[in-house]
């Protein structure tokens, strides 16, 4: 039994590695290929061993760009990236916890009617509605800007309902409780329901984080200038190249850098992570 | 310091529901005052009135001499103890006691005064860094009547406060709410289901059915004088056991009591003895023993009647028709199927009119 029990124990664990190598490889090789030379990756001779041009490449990625296609250096392209995610998570969390504290906290007329509109609106993605919402964007002089970058991405069907169904789960009493105490509406959201939304605030930062990291089709319409673009839609311009060679090694480490934000996202707030997705107790 | 007093005080919901059906209760300044009554009867609905927490739709609650109908709940100088508690789970102890106080605009030093002797009263000085979730139930519970406490409130509010304790501690903290509140001689308001809590706690007892009150009064004079069959058989555990006048053989016994329009005759187990004698002017009835319970202290004795019988209308823990209670001493113990007659004297009759709300004294 005891046998078995370690030869499964293996099994499983083997299965695992498999599974990492899958996942990793790519990710390694990636790495690989940007520490080397341009011609020999272009040869087809690379070797699956770091080469000697990691200082180099990441400096030429991250404060100069590529030599051909975009002129842009990618420390710049991250830049805008990372302010376009911090202000979608940060934007979406905001909007989403307040609107489901009136939703759940407060009578008001038509209540039901604007939480099923915000329900519907979840079957309208970005895609659906993009000519409209360029539209606007580009009525308000948004083009080219964070804020349109960020603001038409901002309300979240999704988030609210994770909030609303939180706060059905905090109990009347504790709501009560904040009336005796002399906490008004505005204090009670914040003394009390803000720290206990901590945990699910946390989990949801990190999705819509990475949610907003990846954004492709909207920032690709609506940036024009090279010094707005984001790192997504900088990798893609880097690798279509007419009349010279794609510059491997620094796609890669722009491919590399892109990853990093997220992976950092969720290593720090793993713990929080966790806790808010699986939490229960109040 | 202060009255409260309730006037026909009335809850109907938009639906139509009428949860309290004109309610007066006088609770005197520094009383103790206990509604009781089984679950749906409205008291917790009463008490989260008086609260501030549901809006009054007819009467007038009275505070220390002024209305308070119309008053937010942090206005009217209350404190209330919730049935789970609700503590604020991502503070800690002191912070919970201080955070009624600090929303008063309180200076910290006056905060810390009133919380360090709260903590002190309560037991809980050690323990005012931590997190509500890091106690036990009864230290919680010691948080949330600390709470309370911190405010100096008028009045005190509790909502079945201890029905999330286990049987031992919810003994040990109602002798602590009693001495806690003698201490601080703070009107109180408590609600509960638990008729010996009732009766252990209350200066006034007021008895609830159906959104209405049933009595009101002291608990002893309640329990020794019910006025209706309702709270005969609600007070006092066995609860009393009820029968009707109809059959021969109790309306012959009854004969010489002024009892002729009576319909229900009340006699509690614990007024039974078991004898061969029927006392002057008492009731005597012959009955089977179906089962017996020993609990030590006492005995309970669970006797059928020879003559099946209409079931008199009474809630709740009635008894199945025919079926009498009887409490004896826990020396003895009657064999299971044993003939025995009991009998109470003239003094323990309880008389109710056919329809059990009225009483007819003997």
């Amino acid at each position: 039994m005891v046998e078995e029990e370690g030869f499964r124990r293996y099994i499983a664990h083997i299965i695992l590695w498999i599974g990492i190598a899958i996942v990793a490889f790519p990710v390694y090789l990636a790495f690989v290929a940007s520490t080397q030379d341009n011609a020999v990756i272009a040869n087809g001779q690379m070797s699956l061993l770091p080469g000697g041009h990691f200082l180099e490449t990441y400096y030429q990625t991250i404060f100069v760009g590529t030599s051909g296609s975009t002129r842009e250096p990618v420390g710049n392209m991250m830049l805008n990236s990372l302010v376009m995610a911090l202000l979608i998570a940060v934007g979406k969390i905001a909007i989403s916890i307040i609107s489901a504290y009136a939703i759940v906290y407060f009578r008001f007329p038509f209540r039901m009617a604007l939480f099923w509109l915000i329900f519907i609106t979840l079957m309208l993605p970005v895609e659906v509605r993009i000519y409209p919402t360029y539209k606007i964007v580009a009525d308000l002089h948004m083009l080219d800007s964070y804020a349109g970058l960020s603001l038409p991405l901002i309300a979240s069907a999704t988030a609210t309902l994770l909030f609303r169904q939180f706060f059905m789960t905090v109990p009347d009493e504790l709501l009560e409780a904040s009336r005796i105490d002399g906490a008004g509406p505005f204090r009670f959201f914040w003394d009390t329901l803000l720290p206990l939304s901590r945990t699910n605030m946390a989990a949801l930062f990190v999705i819509l984080f990475i949610l907003g990291w990846n954004q492709y089709l909207w920032p690709l319409l609506i940036t024009t200038r090279d010094d707005m673009q984001t790192i997504q839609i900088g990798i893609r311009k880097m690798i279509t190249t007419t009349d010279a060679l794609t510059e491997w090694p620094i796609v890669m480490a722009t491919a590399v850098l892109a990853m990093l934000p997220p992976v950092f996202v969720v290593v720090v707030m793993q713990k929080l992570f966790v806790r808010g997705l699986v939490e229960t107790e109040k | 310091m202060a009255n409260v007093t309730l006037r026909n005080v009335r809850k109907t919901y938009p639906g139509g529901f009428e949860a309290i059906k004109g309610v007066d209760v006088d609770v005197g300044d520094g009383q103790f005052c206990v509604l009781v009554g089984p679950s749906g009867c409205g008291k917790s609905t009463l008490l989260r009135m008086v609260a501030g927490l549901e809006t009054v739709t007819g009467g007038e609650i009275d505070i220390g001499g002024r209305i308070v109908n119309g008053i937010e709940p942090a206005d009217r100088d209350i404190a209330m103890v919730f049935q789970n508690y609700a503590l604020y789970p991502h503070m800690s102890v002191y912070n919970n006691m201080a955070y009624g106080l600090r929303n008063r605009g309180m200076a910290e030093a006056d905060i810390k005064t009133r919380v360090d002797e709260a903590a002190r009263i309560l037991e809980l000085t050690s323990m005012l860094e931590r997190k509500p979730r890091q106690l036990s139930g009864g230290q919680r519970q010691r948080v949330a009547m600390g709470r309370a406490i911190v405010r100096q409130p008028k009045v005190f509010l509790f909502d079945e406060p201890l029905s999330n304790l286990d049987a031992k501690l919810r003994i040990a903290m109602r002798v602590e709410i009693r001495k806690l509140q003698r201490r601080l001689n703070t009107t109180s308001i408590y609600v509960t289901h638990d008729q010996l809590e009732a009766m252990t706690l209350a200066d006034i007892l007021v008895v609830m059915n159906g959104g209405q009150v049933e009595q009101v009064g002291n608990p002893l004079a309640i329990y020794e004088k019910p006025a209706t069959t309702f709270v005969a058989s609600f007070i006092g555990a066995p609860p009393m056991n009820l029968m009707s006048t109809r059959p021969e053989e109790i309306r012959s016994q009854l004969a010489g009591n002024a009892a002729a329009d009576a319909g229900i005759l009340g006699i509690r187990p614990e007024d039974f003895v078991i004898t061969d004698q029927t006392p002057d002017g008492g009731v005597a009835l012959p009955l089977t023993v179906e089962a017996i319970e020993r609990v030590g202290a006492e005995t309970f004795v669970y006797g059928s009647r020879e003559q099946e019988e209409q079931r008199v209308a009474a809630t709740p823990g009635e008894l199945p028709p025919g079926e009498i209670i009887v409490r004896i001493p826990g020396t003895e113990a009657p064999a299971i199927g044993a003939k025995i007659r009991v009998a109470a004297v003239r003094q323990k009759l309880h008389l109710f009119s056919s329809d059990g709300r009225t009483r007819i004294e003997v």
